[in-house]
């Protein structure tokens, strides 16, 4: 594993009728350490989602480069904002279908075992709630063993107390095999309590605003009161993040 | 009691019943009793003449219907998904959707001559546009979403159309195979009996010409049972498979 480099110079939206061009990302800089876990932090419709499009490869139209320094393109899992599941195929075929072929069966019963899913393997996602849906995913994007895995606001519109059970598997299962994250989130709260790095990103045209590393110990961020403190302290310390958000 | 008169099995025996007292009312050829034509069909299935025309007929049947659905699949994907191409073509479409199915028969015999391929052709011709009409308006409305799910997850092209594509293309396919065995049967005995010497057309063109109205319904009651066995037995079952993962 080794670190990847995220450059944009510019993405821009061509003209549509009744407006005019969008520049959605101007000079863009990230560097994600191996095994690291960043959270990207920014007001809705600062270009997000277009920058994790661009890193996952799905849209090609922009200036500027993303990638390791090996050479080596990273295994990209990405978790979108709805769960993206075949409706049409059963969870176990969902994942299965996710993995490539040198890679089929694995781990994937003991990460379904993890999530509490072993009993709907065999359910059609239409069968199952949002949030079993949203763990779904997450299993799929774990068991492709990714080198880089890209999560976008994945646990908006979840109830708390289940957003809150998600986000603990996430991080066990990140911990028992370490690899980059990069997750995107507009909740300050839910960035401090995952992540080893924040970077706060402007509207657009979106570039860096703002760069914090989180350094509470991981077993003290179960404890509220400690994560409110430092988002405090941040907020007081960086008026202009409070703008953001 | 409510529930027996709501049986299948009932309508149909009323309708026998409404047939049968017609036909002893008006004592007429053109209206045959039920039992002259089932003796008709016992007799003209014992000769062996019903069993080959109607083969005939269902041979045609099923190469044009499978050739209007290869090709006419193929068109439509390609129009939903080629939205210049579409808008260019669109025309064309809505001009060949309203030709009458007479004037594309008539035409392939004046063109290719009395022959079986002017007859598929014809057939083809007519059906065709309705399944691209029918497949296009599925392949317009593919999930983006999980086609770039597809996409982010390396599925690759093989596994993305048969995982991905497929399964939101099939129910637009069975609608469309629904509609079209219908249509298609209907046209194929114009077909036969403007052109043919064999087949349900031209058999039903001989009993009009020797006003044998029991010939022409045991043929009808012969053609439709085999239609609705094809809808029951093979596309039914296929459109339940497809739905099978719906709530």
């Amino acid at each position: 594993m080794s670190k990847i480099v995220i450059d944009i110079r510019k993405k821009t939206y061509p003209a549509r009728h009744g407006s005019g061009e969008h520049v959605a990302i101007k000079n863009l800089r990230i560097e994600l350490g191996a095994g690291e876990f960043v959270c990207l932090v920014g007001p809705s419709g600062c270009g997000k989602t277009t920058l994790l499009n661009l890193i996952a490869g799905l849209d090609r139209q922009f200036e500027g480069v993303i990638g390791t320094g090996a050479g080596v393109a990273p295994r990209i899992a990405y978790m979108f904002q709805n769960p993206r599941l075949l409706p049409w195929r059963t969870v176990r075929e969902n994942i299965d279908l996710a993995l490539p072929d040198s890679q089929y069966g694995g781990d994937v019963d003991h990460l379904l075992d993890v999530m509490g899913l072993a009993e709907s393997q065999g359910q059609y996602p239409e069968r199952l709630s949002l949030g079993m849906s949203r763990r779904v995913a997450l299993v799929r994007a774990f068991a492709i063993q990714p080198t880089l895995l890209l999560m976008d606001e994945p646990f908006v519109s979840l109830d708390a107390p289940t957003a809150r059970r998600v986000r603990q598997l996430l991080i066990r299962v990140w911990q028992e095999r370490p690899h980059t994250v990069l997750f995107v989130t507009h909740d300050l709260r839910e960035a401090i309590t995952l992540a080893d790095r924040l970077l706060f990103l402007s509207a657009p045209p979106t570039s860096l605003l703002h760069e914090v590393t989180v350094d509470i110990p991981r077993p003290a961020r179960e404890d509220e009161a400690v994560v409110e403190a430092f988002r405090n302290r941040l907020i007081t310390g960086h008026p202009e993040i409070s703008e953001l958000l | 009691m409510r529930s027996a008169l709501q049986h299948p099995i009932f309508s149909s025996l009323l309708f026998l019943l409404l047939w049968q007292g017609l036909s002893s009312l008006l004592v007429s050829p053109a209206l045959p009793t039920p039992a002259e034509v089932f003796h008709e069909l016992y007799g003209e299935t014992a000769s062996g003449q019903l069993p080959f025309h109607l083969w005939k007929t269902l041979q045609r049947l099923l190469l044009s219907f499978g050739l209007a659905m290869g090709l006419g699949s193929l068109i439509g994907i390609f129009l939903g998904r080629h939205e210049k191409l579409d808008r260019f073509f669109d025309n064309w479409l809505v001009i060949f959707l309203n030709i009458p199915a007479l004037v594309t028969i008539i035409l392939c015999y004046v063109w290719f001559g009395l022959t079986e391929l002017a007859a598929i052709s014809a057939v083809v011709a007519n059906k065709l546009p309705n399944v691209v009409v029918t497949v296009r308006e599925g392949a317009r409305a593919l999930d983006r979403d999980l086609l770039e799910m597809a996409l982010a997850y390396r599925f690759g092209r093989w596994k993305t159309l048969r995982h991905v594509i497929w399964p939101q293309l099939f129910p637009y396919l069975i609608g469309a195979a629904r509609t079209g065995i219908a249509l298609t049967w209907k046209i194929i005995l114009v077909v036969e009996l403007l052109g043919r010497s064999n087949g349900m057309g031209y058999q039903l063109h001989l009993f009009f010409q020797m006003f044998n109205v029991a010939g022409i319904l045991a043929y009808t009651i012969a053609f439709v049972l085999v239609i609705q066995c094809i809808e029951t037995l093979i596309l039914k079952p296929l459109d339940r498979h497809a739905k099978r993962w719906r709530r």
